[in-house]
This record gives structure tokens, C-alpha cells and sequence, in this order.
């Protein structure tokens, strides 16, 4: 303690004092407070950096979800309109197809009517000119037959024979 | 410097080696419990360390 | 035992334990062969004092004794502070270094250079006043240089000495240094688009440290700016004389204690009138305790205010004081061993302590800040945990 005391100078230590007060009043003009502050501001300017950034990044995965809303919902129609067009196809297919069937059946019917009718008519022409043909036939027939008796009778006797059959 | 100063002095030198020992101790123990807590650690122990050399050297300069 | 793994750490540990007790037996013991070592020079200039006992215990020592008392010699003043700025000496009297300016008050400025004191041997004389270093402190004497003796100390007359000495040359040369980084480091921001340049990226980072690990967490981040530019300035300031202290140019700053206490007593004058109701109030009237408590407490922790700076005083200077010690009184071994072992030896040692310095001088301006943070961060200290108490 004494040899402390002893070492101890009075001038030295003012003079530290009043140089180290001034230096810190120098440096604190000078140098702390620029650089605090230019590093201050180096941290806000990174900090807000970071910021954007995150917020960019934000943004672009809310556009890229759009985008894929977008993307799907495109696609969603793509196939919706796939979809319907298939259909449209197949439904005038069937149709096209109930159509010609229906015309083709229409065609048939129509032609086996006519097949019928010429049928009937040909049956009637062919009907009237067998017993025209028959009656002539007859005609000729009954002349040669009524000119002898005994054919006649024996016809008549036939005749007759028949219709009690009949 | 007397015979009973210098024991003083010894007698403080290892209270205070003591003392900072097992903060250093301590402190090695926390840190390989709590790695991620190394920072806090060393600060705290760094204090503590300093003041009781603080102590120590001003009983050391008291006695002497 | 962990020890004997540990082999290295275990040694480390031994001598940062042994420090201050080696430094100290050395310094006392240095302190008196110094005393005899002035005393033969008044001896030398007729007006001895005790000095038939000096100059009888001389003729008893040999060649090598005297060699040893010259080395312990050496150490000693270096130790001290002194007023003219001596890189080295060599033979007898033989200085390579340079005067610096003697300011004194003493009923009247004296100015005049150091060289007049002729490194401590002579008589200097001012305006019609006689000055006389004893220890690397100037007394007022007479023409003939008389010293009168109490003990060890010098009961002359001290003139309030204002003097550039290596102490303040060295400060002085540190505050330039430090003016003419931190300032080219502001500069460099402006320029260089708010990125340091040169120098600065690595002392930026440091600054950074301060901030984020010293500061804030000690003080709080509402009031730290306050005192960052004293933080900061006290942490540069030391490291950097403690680091000037390691160089070979006999610096030797922070291990005089006027300067370590100039330092504290700041650190104590703003943390006193920066303070906040709310420290007083833990030291007058402790919250939470009983009445008597209160009134036995107050004078305990109004002592402790002080026990604060005083610590913060002699842990920086001691520290320093006893590295250098050690480490001189090492590379003093090399001459006194004198061997190709013993000499090697304490040149790797002296090596291995130089590099244990280096870190002691960055943690010793760590702590000095640290505590400096924590008591500012107590003196600013907010109500909040009253409650627990």
C-alpha cells in the first residue's frame, strides 16, 4: 500500500485524466458516432434487405400458387371441354347411327310395303288373268263337254258329288 | 515485508486460486452441459473471476 | 488426476497463480536494491546518506552478485515511469533514446528539458529552483542535490509535476494512433458506401463485439448509446497501451497506477452522476430487508461504490505489472544461467509467457470494459425486480 501510494503521481494522473476525458470527447465526435452509426445504418439497410427479400419470396410463392391455380383450373377446363367434345362426338355418332338406322328401317318398311303392294297387285292381275285364262279355258271346256250329253250329265254328277264333299 | 505479511499474502493468493478455480471448474462443467450456452457462461465466469482477483489483490496490496 | 492429463493447462495455471506472488517478492526486493543503487549516488556526489553501510555492503558482493543487482535494477526502473524516453542503454551511462519536456508547477510554471537531469544523475535547475528525480519522481532540493531519507521515501518537497514523461508520451502517441484509425474508419464508411475499408475491417468487428457482447447486454439496450463512446475509447485505450507495453520499446503504461485509477475514477464519476433513483435507493435503503438491515447495509454497500473502482484500479495495473515482471526477470534468467540449457529454456518460456501476455493484455481491456459496462448497467438499472426481493 505504501510503495503504491509512494509510485503514485498527482501529474501523471491529471494528465491522464484530462487526455483520456479529451479522447474520448474527440473520438466520440469523430469516430464512434460515425461509425456507430454508419453500422447502424448498415444493419437497418440489411435487416430491411432481408425483409424485401422475404417478402419477395412471399410473393412469388403466392404467384406461383396462383400460377398453379391458374395452371389447374386451365387444365380442369382443358378436360372438361375434352369431356364434352367426346361426348358431342359419341352423342352425334349415336345419333347419326339411331338415324340411319331409323331411315334404313323406314327404307325397309317402305320397300316391303312396296314389295307387298306390287306383290298384291301382281297376286290381283295375276288372279284376274288366271280366271280370265280359266274362264276361257272353262269356256272351251264346257263347249266341247255340253255338246255331248253324257259328258254333260257325268260332269254334272261330278259337280254335284263335289260340292256335297265340299 | 514481514514474515506474517508474506504468509498473508500466500494465505490470500490461495483463497483467491481457490475461489477462481472453482468458478473456472463450474464453468467448464455448465459449458459441457449447456454448449449452447457457452457465451453467457464465459461472460458470468469472466466476471466473477474478476472480482474476486479484485478482492484478492486488494487484500494482497492492504496487507503488503 | 484431470491434472496429470493435462499437463499443459496444469502449467499455465500454476504460473498465472504464482504471477503475482513472483512479481511481487521480486518488485519489493527490487524496490530496496534500487534504494541502495540512489543511495550510492548521492554517496557518489558527497552527500551521502547511509552511506558507509551502502558502500561497505558493495565491496561484499562479487562480480556476479553485482551483475544480478544490476538486471534487478534494470527491471525496476523500468517499471517506472520516467522523463526521458530511453529505448535502451548499454555500458556505463551510455542512453539511446530521446529528451522530453519537464513541465512543473511550482510557484510558477518551469519548463525545460530532461536532458538537464542527465538521466537521473543530475541536479537540474529552473528559474532559481533545484530539482532532483528520485525514483522516477522529481523533488525540490537544493544546489547541491540533498535528499532527505524517511525509511525508503524522500521527505522533499514534490512541485505538482506536469511533465511529458514516456507515461504521457506514450498516451499521448496512443490517442493520436487511435484518432487517426477510428477516424479514417468513419471516413471509410462515407466512401466506401457504408463498408469499412483498410484497416478497419478488422477493428470493426471488435466495435461490433463491444456493442452486441459488452454493452448491451450489461447496460440494456434503452440507455446503452449513452456510453458507448467511453466504453469503446477505455477499451482501445488499454489494449492498445497494453499491447505497445509488450514491444521492446520499454512501454509501460498500464502498470503505473496513476493511470489505471485516472481510468477508474472515471469509470466511478459517470456511473455516480448517471444513476437513477433506483441504485441509490439499493444503496441508502435497501428494498426487502428489515429496518436494521437497511441501516447496517448503507454503509457497507456505500463502501463497496468505492471498493468498485478501487478493484478495477489495481486488477489492470497488477496485471500488468506482474507480466512484465516475470517476463523481464525470464530473459534476465538467460544471462544469469548463461548455459546453453538454462538460456534456452527461459528463451521458450520467455516466448511461451510473451504469447500468454498477448491474450492477457486483450482480456485485461475486455474486463477493465466489462465491469466498467456492468457497473453503468447497474447505475442505470430499472425498478423491475424490486418484486422479487
Amino acid at each position: 500500500m505504501e510503495q503504491l501510494l509512494g509510485q503514485f503521481s498527482l501529474g501523471l494522473f491529471i494528465l491522464q485524466a484530462v487526455i483520456f476525458v479529451g479522447l474520448v470527447l474527440l473520438l466520440k465526435k469523430f469516430a464512434w458516432k460515425p461509425i456507430l452509426d454508419a453500422v447502424n445504418e448498415r444493419e437497418e439497410g440489411i435487416k430491411n434487405a432481408l425483409q424485401s427479400a422475404e417478402q419477395a419470396r412471399q410473393e412469388m410463392a403466392n404467384l406461383k400458387s396462383d400460377n398453379e391455380k391458374l395452371l389447374a383450373d386451365a387444365r380442369a377446363e382443358r378436360d372438361t371441354l375434352l369431356k364434352e367434345a367426346r361426348e358431342i362426338k359419341e352423342k352425334m355418332i349415336n345419333d347419326a347411327k339411331a338415324d340411319a338406322q331409323a331411315q334404313g328401317e323406314k327404307m325397309i318398311a317402305q320397300a316391303k310395303a312396296a314389295i307387298e303392294g306390287e306383290k298384291n297387285a301382281a297376286m290381283a292381275e295375276l288372279k284376274s288373268q288366271v280366271s280370265a285364262l280359266s274362264l276361257e279355258i272353262a269356256e272351251k271346256l264346257l263347249r266341247d263337254e255340253l255338246s255331248n250329253k253324257e259328258a254333260q250329265s257325268k260332269l254334272v254328277e261330278k259337280m254335284l258329288g263335289d260340292s256335297k264333299l265340299n | 515485508m514481514t514474515i506474517p505479511n508474506l504468509v498473508g499474502a500466500g494465505l490470500i493468493v490461495i483463497g483467491a486460486g481457490l475461489g477462481i478455480g472453482k468458478i473456472g471448474g463450474s464453468a467448464m462443467e455448465a459449458i459441457a452441459r449447456q454448449p449452447e450456452a457457452s457465451g453467457k457462461i464465459q461472460t458470468a465466469m469472466l466476471i466473477a473471476a474478476a472480482l474476486i482477483e479484485g478482492i484478492g489483490f486488494a487484500a494482497f496490496f492492504v496487507g503488503k | 488426476m484431470v491434472i496429470s492429463r493435462k499437463p499443459s493447462h496444469f502449467i499455465v495455471a500454476a504460473l498465472l497463480a504464482f504471477m503475482p506472488l513472483l512479481s511481487f517478492a521480486n518488485d519489493n526486493h527490487g524496490a530496496h536494491t534500487q534504494t541502495t543503487a540512489s543511495q550510492e549516488a548521492t554517496t557518489a556526489m558527497g552527500k551521502g546518506h547511509e552511506g558507509d553501510h551502502s558502500s561497505e555492503g558493495d565491496q561484499t558482493l562479487t562480480e556476479e552478485e553485482k551483475k544480478v543487482k544490476e538486471r534487478e535494477e534494470f527491471i525496476q526502473h523500468h517499471l517506472l515511469d520516467s522523463h526521458d524516453f530511453t529505448l535502451f542503454s548499454y555500458g556505463n551511462g551510455h542512453h539511446v533514446g530521446f529528451s522530453l519536456p519537464v513541465i512543473l508547477w511550482d510557484n510558477g510554471l518551469h519548463i525545460f528539458s530532461s536532458s538537464k537531469f542527465e538521466h537521473e544523475t543530475a541536479v537540474a535547475e529552473s528559474n532559481g529552483n533545484f530539482y532532483k528525480i528520485v525514483h522516477g519522481q522529481i523533488f525540490k532540493t537544493d544546489a547541491k542535490g540533498t535528499i532527505e531519507y524517511e525509511g525508503h521515501h524522500p521527505t522533499n518537497k514534490k512541485p505538482l509535476d506536469l511533465s511529458i514523461t514516456k507515461n504521457v508520451f506514450m498516451i499521448l502517441v496512443v490517442a493520436f494512433l487511435m484518432f487517426v484509425l477510428f477516424r479514417s474508419l468513419a471516413n471509410s464508411y462515407k466512401k466506401n458506401n457504408g463498408i469499412a475499408s483498410g484497416v478497419g475491417r478488422f477493428f470493426e468487428p471488435i466495435i461490433l463485439f463491444i456493442r452486441d457482447d459488452i454493452a448491451i447486454p450489461n447496460i440494456g439496450e434503452k440507455h446503452y448509446k449513452k456510453y458507448m463512446s467511453h466504453l469503446l475509447t477505455v477499451f482501445f485505450f488499454i489494449w492498445f497501451l497494453n499491447m505497445f507495453g509488450l514491444t521492446p520499446l520499454g512501454v509501460n503504461v498500464t502498470n503505473n497506477i496513476a493511470i489505471t485509477a485516472a481510468l477508474a475514477i472515471l469509470t466511478y464519476l459517470i456511473t455516480t452522476f448517471t444513476a437513477n433513483k433506483n441504485y441509490w435507493g439499493h444503496i441508502f435503503w435497501m428494498p426487502g430487508v428489515p429496518v436494521p438491515m437497511k441501516i447496517i447495509l448503507a454503509p457497507i454497500e456505500l463502501l463497496g461504490t468505492l471498493i468498485k473502482p478501487f478493484s478495477l484500479t489495481v486488477r489492470l495495473y497488477a496485471n500488468m505489472l506482474a507480466g512484465h515482471v516475470v517476463l523481464m526477470s525470464i530473459i534476465a534468467m538467460m544471462y544469469t544461467f548463461n548455459n546453453m540449457i538454462g538460456s534456452s529454456l527461459s528463451f521458450v518460456l520467455a516466448f511461451a509467457l510473451s504469447i500468454l501476455e498477448v491474450l492477457v493484455a486483450g482480456l485485461q481491456a475486455y474486463i477493465f470494459t466489462m465491469l466498467t459496462a456492468l457497473y453503468f448497467g447497474a447505475a442505470k438499472e430499472e425498478h423491475h425486480h424490486d418484486d422479487h426481493h
